[in-house]
């Protein structure tokens, strides 16, 4: 709900920004579509961005790597039917209750090979938070839903579809202390994916 | 990975961390690829950096200009100090050079590099022509998904909103990712004026509110300190080891530390890197998560975003995000690049459309074209004056080349002195991902402050005694745009006597060729020249 003293501040900035508006012709570019050469390998090419960024990879059946990877892990959220969690997503109260999570099983609504980048809405994650308050994030990717490269990506109706759509490139990290760098700044430590056809 | 004894593992504060082997690197060294090669991405070093033994006891770093009211900033009394502190000084200079150095190689991997600066130059452009449309389009769209949108001309007005939804909200915390506007409201100290338990989540800008400093870059807040700085910051506020400087250890310490303040948090506040007119929509990109961490933990979700983020299309997006990492870092893309065009279920979101002197800027010839700065700090790490000086020495909200230019605007007696802490390099111009011709307005300003009459007395009188050359046309295009030549006049002129500091002590010019280009020109083509 809007008070008054807000309406009439969002009147005087539009009138100020009309009044100093910029002369001169400044026309919208159409946007060119710049091609990138993934040398016939467009897998290869996502995965060696990926591991470039901090990204693990690993091979074999998404519930196998998950038992080999994290032999350990007691609380595990999935998303996904490949891989049976033992934490229901659809009865959170508040997502702080995930912080017990140790691995967290998702699934890509589609990857960019250009940067290694899988993309997450809110619809595969059921609760956006688990996505950075698990230890550990594994994510499956259909190799047949890499595009080539971000320009590909905003072209997609899904940008446009979800509440939530979060860029993943790797885990969480900083090097906000002289340049060291260190995965597991304050979200996921790691970030692994697994190829996985639907 | 090497935890020391005083670690938190297992379940300390209710949190299983369940350490990884491959996570870190042994011994404080940065996190390395499965081959052993050391990983470059987000903000990393790609080599190591200062000195291998550093001095025990710690050098003990430099603070910032200082400020008195409306009186200018002192800048050359600040870099002074920090010059002297070489330690820092070194690392800072080191650090932010490798940055720089990261960039070009990106630059160099996109052969279409060139096309995206002009065509993100051009989408701002005309985005900034066409402001209160794209922000009408904006809003209404956002309004459509479920945002409440609310408009703030001043810093001020911004934070009294931020309050006001606080208190509606009942809400007594707030966790909050970095955001260079709420910086510039001093959003931070107004809520600990009113109550309200604020925690930024950023590492670097975590550091700096302990600290009480604001961030000194606008990408990497706390690249000024070494780890000595922040191993004795971190013992005396958070209670860590003061002898144990492995960043590793450090970081690790504010995870934990910080985490349940994230869990039981009243609400998450961000900023924004870019609105989207098209869909309503905003985008945050974080390397650590924590904006992600900040709108999606707490029920209420505020952002802050300045009125100048908006861009018409999501397709425009291919290029700025594109540019954004490669330009600051000489990353691909950050780790997280979060899009948000509504509330999640049960959620609130709340959107501040900020002013705060935007609109009076784009009124501004020739300095309204500084609005399209997308905030990625590439001038601040490729300028030799920012580099060795620190960001604190600006003693003000923006730092480096763009600081000279936008700072000015919000205060210009305060800032008076500002636009002299430059050799006019034009580097700043050079790397700039939207075009802004940096040194330019920052040339201009020196000229528009001079005819104002707010500059400090000697700089004034030195301004008058070289302003024929400089205000010549033929005489300024040779001393910025003719690289051997410049390098003859600036040193003398613009940067020994007007910058101060940055030739009297500490600063390193190449020797300028036997022969300029221009009587080089002259004598091969036997002509006299076309000035």
């Amino acid at each position: 709900m809007m008070t008054d003293a807000a309406m009439s501040a969002r009147e005087r900035i539009l009138g100020a920004l009309r009044s100093n508006r910029p002369v001169g012709a400044h026309p919208l570019p159409e946007l060119p579509h710049f091609p990138l050469d993934d040398g016939g390998d467009r897998t290869g090419y996502f995965l060696a961005a990926l591991k470039s960024m901090g990204g693990k990879v690993f091979d074999g059946r998404p519930d196998e790597v998950l038992g080999a990877r994290f032999p350990d892990a007691k609380q595990i959220a999935s998303t996904v039917p490949e891989v049976a969690g033992n934490r229901d997503l659809t009865a959170v109260a508040h997502p702080r209750d995930l912080a017990d999570i140790d691995v967290a099983v998702t699934r890509a609504r589609f990857a960019i090979a250009e940067t290694g980048t899988v993309a997450l809405p809110d619809a595969v994650l059921g609760v956006n938070a688990v996505a950075y308050l698990a230890q550990h994030l594994v994510v499956l990717v259909d190799p047949a839903e890499i595009l080539l490269t971000v320009q590909d990506a905003y072209r997609r109706p899904e940008m446009a579809a979800h509440a939530y759509l979060a860029f993943h490139t790797g885990p969480s990290a900083t090097a906000d202390i002289e340049g060291v760098l260190i995965h597991g700044a304050q979200g996921v430590r790691s970030l692994t994916v697994v190829l996985a056809s639907r | 990975m090497s935890l020391s004894p005083d670690q938190p593992s297992g379940r300390r504060h209710g949190l299983h961390d369940l350490p990884h082997p491959d996570l870190q690197g042994a011994d404080g060294q940065s996190a390395r690829h499965e081959d052993g090669s050391r990983l470059v991405h987000a903000e990393a070093s790609s080599r190591p950096l200062g000195s291998a033994q550093p001095a025990t006891p710690a050098e003990p770093q430099p603070r910032g200009a200082t400020e008195h009211g409306h009186h200018p900033i002192d800048h050359d009394e600040a870099a002074r100090r920090f010059i002297a502190a070489t330690e820092h000084e070194k690392m800072h200079d080191e650090r932010l050079w490798d940055l720089r150095q990261k960039r070009d190689r990106q630059m160099h991997a996109i052969p279409e590099w060139e096309e995206l600066r002009e065509l993100a130059s051009a989408i701002k452009l005309h985005a900034l022509a066409n402001l209160p449309e794209y922000l009408e389009q904006f809003e209404t769209r956002a309004k459509a998904n479920g945002i409440e949108v609310h408009w703030a001309e001043t810093g001020a007005q911004h934070n009294e909103i931020v309050h006001g939804l606080l208190a509606d909200h009942g809400a007594k915390s707030l966790i909050k990712s970095k955001s260079m506007l709420t910086e510039e409201t001093g959003l931070r100290h107004y809520l600990q004026g009113k109550g309200i338990e604020i925690i930024e989540t950023d590492l670097g800008e975590r550091i700096q509110q302990l600290d009480d400093e604001a961030p000194s870059h606008i990408v990497v807040p706390a690249t000024h300190k070494l780890r000595s700085d922040v191993a004795h910051l971190f013992a005396e506020k958070l209670g860590t080891d003061p002898d144990n400087r492995d960043a590793n250890y450090l970081a690790e310490q504010q995870r934990q530390k910080t985490r349940p303040l994230i869990l039981n948090a009243d609400a998450g506040m961000t900023g924004a890197n870019f609105a989207v007119a098209e869909t309503g929509s905003f985008v945050v990109c974080t390397n650590e998560g924590n904006a992600d961490l900040s709108a999606n933990v707490p029920p209420l979700h505020i952002a802050s975003i300045g009125v100048e983020k908006v861009i018409p299309r999501m397709a425009d997006l291919g290029v700025f995000i594109r540019l954004l990492s490669r330009s600051a870092l000489g990353s691909p893309i950050t780790q997280y690049t979060s899009h948000f065009r509504g509330p999640r279920q049960g959620g609130r979101m709340h959107i501040v459309l900020v002013d705060n002197g935007r609109s009076a800027r784009l009124g501004m010839e020739p300095f309204w074209t500084s609005l399209k700065c997308i905030r990625c700090g590439a001038c601040m790490n490729t300028c030799p004056v920012y580099r060795r000086s620190g960001g604190l020495s600006y003693g003000a909200t923006y730092s480096g080349p763009i600081g000279l230019i936008l700072n000015p605007t919000f205060d210009r007696r305060k800032y008076s002195a500002l636009p002299f802490a430059s050799t006019l390099n034009g580097s700043c111009t050079n790397v700039c991902p939207v075009k802004i011709n940096i040194h330019e307005q920052i040339f201009a300003w020196r000229k528009e402050l001079a005819e104002e009459d707010e500059m400090a007395g000697g700089k004034r009188a030195m301004m008058k005694a070289a302003g024929a050359l400089l205000s010549h046309p033929a005489m300024y295009r040779a001393a910025i745009r003719t690289t051997d030549s410049a390098l003859r006049v600036l040193p003398h002129f613009v940067a020994g006597e007007f910058a101060g500091v940055w030739t009297k002590e500490g600063r390193d010019l190449p020797d300028a060729p036997p022969e300029t280009f221009h009587s080089w020109y002259q004598r091969t083509h036997g002509r006299t020249g076309a000035e």
